[in-house]
């Protein structure tokens, strides 16, 4: 066990990352179409999904996916969001000293409904099968990581990679989650009846359900600092509610608490923090809890967004995708708009971003939460 | 944030002596508990194991009825794991969990993709994530600290004990429970181990070696 000094702790850089949605194959892409109001939310009519028309962001076609015939879409995107995040960068951060983490809610788990079952099958929709897949591609030789914690899981991947980039275990982690919608996942959130039937409007009063997403996120977490504009990742923190497996806090003391504990962890108080990217999911629930979670950190009139009228909410990429937006906020000092609000929807009001905003940000919280009562926080610096 | 939390935050994270002051493993019919034979079975199937083990306690918690049954593995090994653990040592946010398996929630997943082709479930589809059990476990006993989960080929004490060091060493958690819950069908597995800085009577040290 090495003994930790906190002066000698490294500082964690995020060096490469990569989006991989219906609206950008690049980080840039994405944000410039975020900066535009560009969203991927709309109808869709595919039968293999849901009956009924669904609401939501989804590859056409799959068409800006690589496809090889060895993976599936699942191992697809995740690859393809990899390799775009590595293209970027002049240094090969591919060696025995770097990581894979995947963060995913249900990977493979659409081949239920096209495959025979068969112990084989079990098999394949393992989440470490499809990591190991993806790893082996690029030649990681280290046992991969996989992450599945509902919602947060993406926040929380990128948690552990700076922690093992801390304790000195690795010096490299390639952190990358997606999610595929299925007829599976969409007939689960179906049930709970928790689809909009429109465009979602996270923290607006007629906000009524979320739209599932799909797309994949990657960055690249490392000791070695690229270039001068490299963000930190400078901490993060987990809780849980210990109230209902599919319900959030009724007080959001919890994410509450999360989120002073990553602020602790990251050496900052709450005036420090420049824009909040939170989860936001455009459910009564999760955005009522949200709200008072950030008023009681003494955040609410720091500048929000959330990007799930965007994206939908691309459940294990979720964390990932809307990080990568705040690390970019930080570095072009941009907050994108928050679409689909209007009016404050929310019994403590928090200060939602509905216009293009230049800012100076030094420090971003991203927030997330999900089933199970899972709470997550993290804080990437300048 | 209370000025304990602060302070511990601000003390120097030093790799604490560290003890596992309970354990428990539910496999192959039996029940040990802390090394002992608690309960043994006969050839039963899971289901009828999961409740013969739940009857045989005299547990007594109506939610439990409603769980999955990698739910149900893990809050009966987390209810014996903890049944001398004080919790009031410990503030609720201080106490959490790191589990892992294999099959993540796969039990469940194929008994909702079932399910789909009638009419969609929200009861059976929530268990649909491997972490509800960690939510199951912090609901039953009130801990509110860090909650991880990870899918692993195997299980592998070395990774769970490394995530458990920082938890304890940062100061992020002060007990924690780890292990691991797997169910596919009619097999099962649950090894779950109580972590703390403090050490009881019959406390081993938190070793690789005592992870079995």
């Amino acid at each position: 066990m090495i003994v930790q000094n906190p002066g000698s702790i490294p500082d964690v850089y995020i060096v490469g990352d990569n989006i991989l949605s219906p609206i950008g194959s690049t980080t840039t892409e994405n944000f410039e179409a975020l900066k535009q109001g560009i969203s991927g939310v709309k109808a869709h009519h595919k039968l293999g999904i849901s009956s009924e028309n669904i609401i939501a962001s989804l590859f056409e076609n799959d068409g800006n996916i690589s496809i090889d015939k060895n993976y599936k879409k699942f191992e697809n995107l995740l690859i393809s969001s990899i390799s775009k995040a590595k293209d970027s960068l002049a240094v090969d951060y591919i060696n025995d000293k770097t990581v894979l983490i995947v963060s995913s809610t249900k990977g493979n788990i659409s081949l239920l409904e096209t495959e025979e079952h068969t112990p084989e099958l079990n098999q394949r929709v393992a989440l470490h099968t499809s990591a190991q897949l993806v790893a082996d591609h690029f030649g990681l030789t280290n046992q991969p990581i996989v992450i599945s914690n509902a919602c947060i899981s993406g926040v929380m991947a990128i948690l552990t990679g700076m922690r093992l980039l801390q304790s000195g275990q690795y010096e490299n982690a390639i952190v990358t989650g997606a999610d595929v919608i299925s007829k599976f996942v969409c007939s689960g959130f179906k049930s709970f009846q928790a689809l909009s039937s429109e465009v979602c409007k996270p923290f607006d009063k007629d906000r009524n359900g979320l739209n599932l997403g799909e797309g994949a996120g990657t960055v690249i977490l490392s000791i070695h600092k690229q270039n001068p504009d490299n963000v930190k990742v400078s901490g993060g923190a987990v809780s849980n509610d210990a109230n209902h497996i599919s319900g959030p806090s009724r007080t959001g003391e919890e994410l509450g608490f999360a989120i002073k504990t990553a602020l602790l962890n990251s050496g900052i108080t709450a005036n420090d923090v420049g824009y909040i990217s939170a989860h936001g999911t455009a459910t009564n629930y999760n955005d009522e809890m949200e709200a008072k979670a950030i008023t009681l950190a003494g955040l609410q009139n720091v500048p929000l967004n959330s990007l799930k009228a965007y994206y939908g909410h691309t459940l294990g990429a979720a964390g990932l995708i809307e990080s990568i937006i705040a690390i970019r906020s930080i570095k072009e000092g941009y907050i994108v708009p928050s679409l689909g609000y209007t009016e404050n929807g929310v019994s403590t009001p928090v200060n939602v971003t509905t216009l293009l905003t230049q800012k100076k940000i030094k420090h971003a919280l991203k927030t997330a939460s999900g089933f199970g009562g899972c709470n997550a926080a993290i804080v990437f610096s300048k | 944030m209370g000025a304990v939390t602060r302070q511990l935050y601000l003390a120097n994270s030093m790799a604490a002596q560290k003890y596992i002051t309970a354990s428990c493993i539910i496999s192959n019919n039996q029940v040990q508990l802390n090394g002992e034979q608690g309960f043994a079975g006969d050839n039963l199937g899971i289901d009828q194991l999961l409740l013969a083990v739940y009857q045989h306690f005299h547990f007594s918690y109506p939610k439990f009825h409603k769980m999955d049954n990698l739910s149900k593995l893990g809050w009966l090994a987390a209810e014996l794991l903890l049944k001398d653990f004080d919790k009031t040592y410990y503030h609720a946010e201080q106490i959490g969990t790191v589990l892992a398996n294999a099959n993540s929630s796969l039990d469940m997943d194929l008994r909702y993709q079932d399910s789909i082709k009638d009419v969609p479930s929200p009861s059976l589809f929530v268990y649909t994530l491997p972490n509800i059990v960690a939510g199951e476990i912090c609901i039953r006993h009130h801990f509110k600290g860090e909650n991880a989960f990870f899918v692993l080929p195997k299980f592998d004490a070395g990774f769970i004990k490394q995530q458990v060091d920082y938890l304890l060493d940062h100061n992020i958690l002060q007990a924690c429970i780890c292990g691991w819950i797997d169910v596919l069908g009619q097999d099962y597995e649950a090894k779950l181990y109580l972590i703390e800085k403090v050490k009881k009577e019959n406390a081993v040290e938190f070793a690789v070696e005592s992870l079995i």
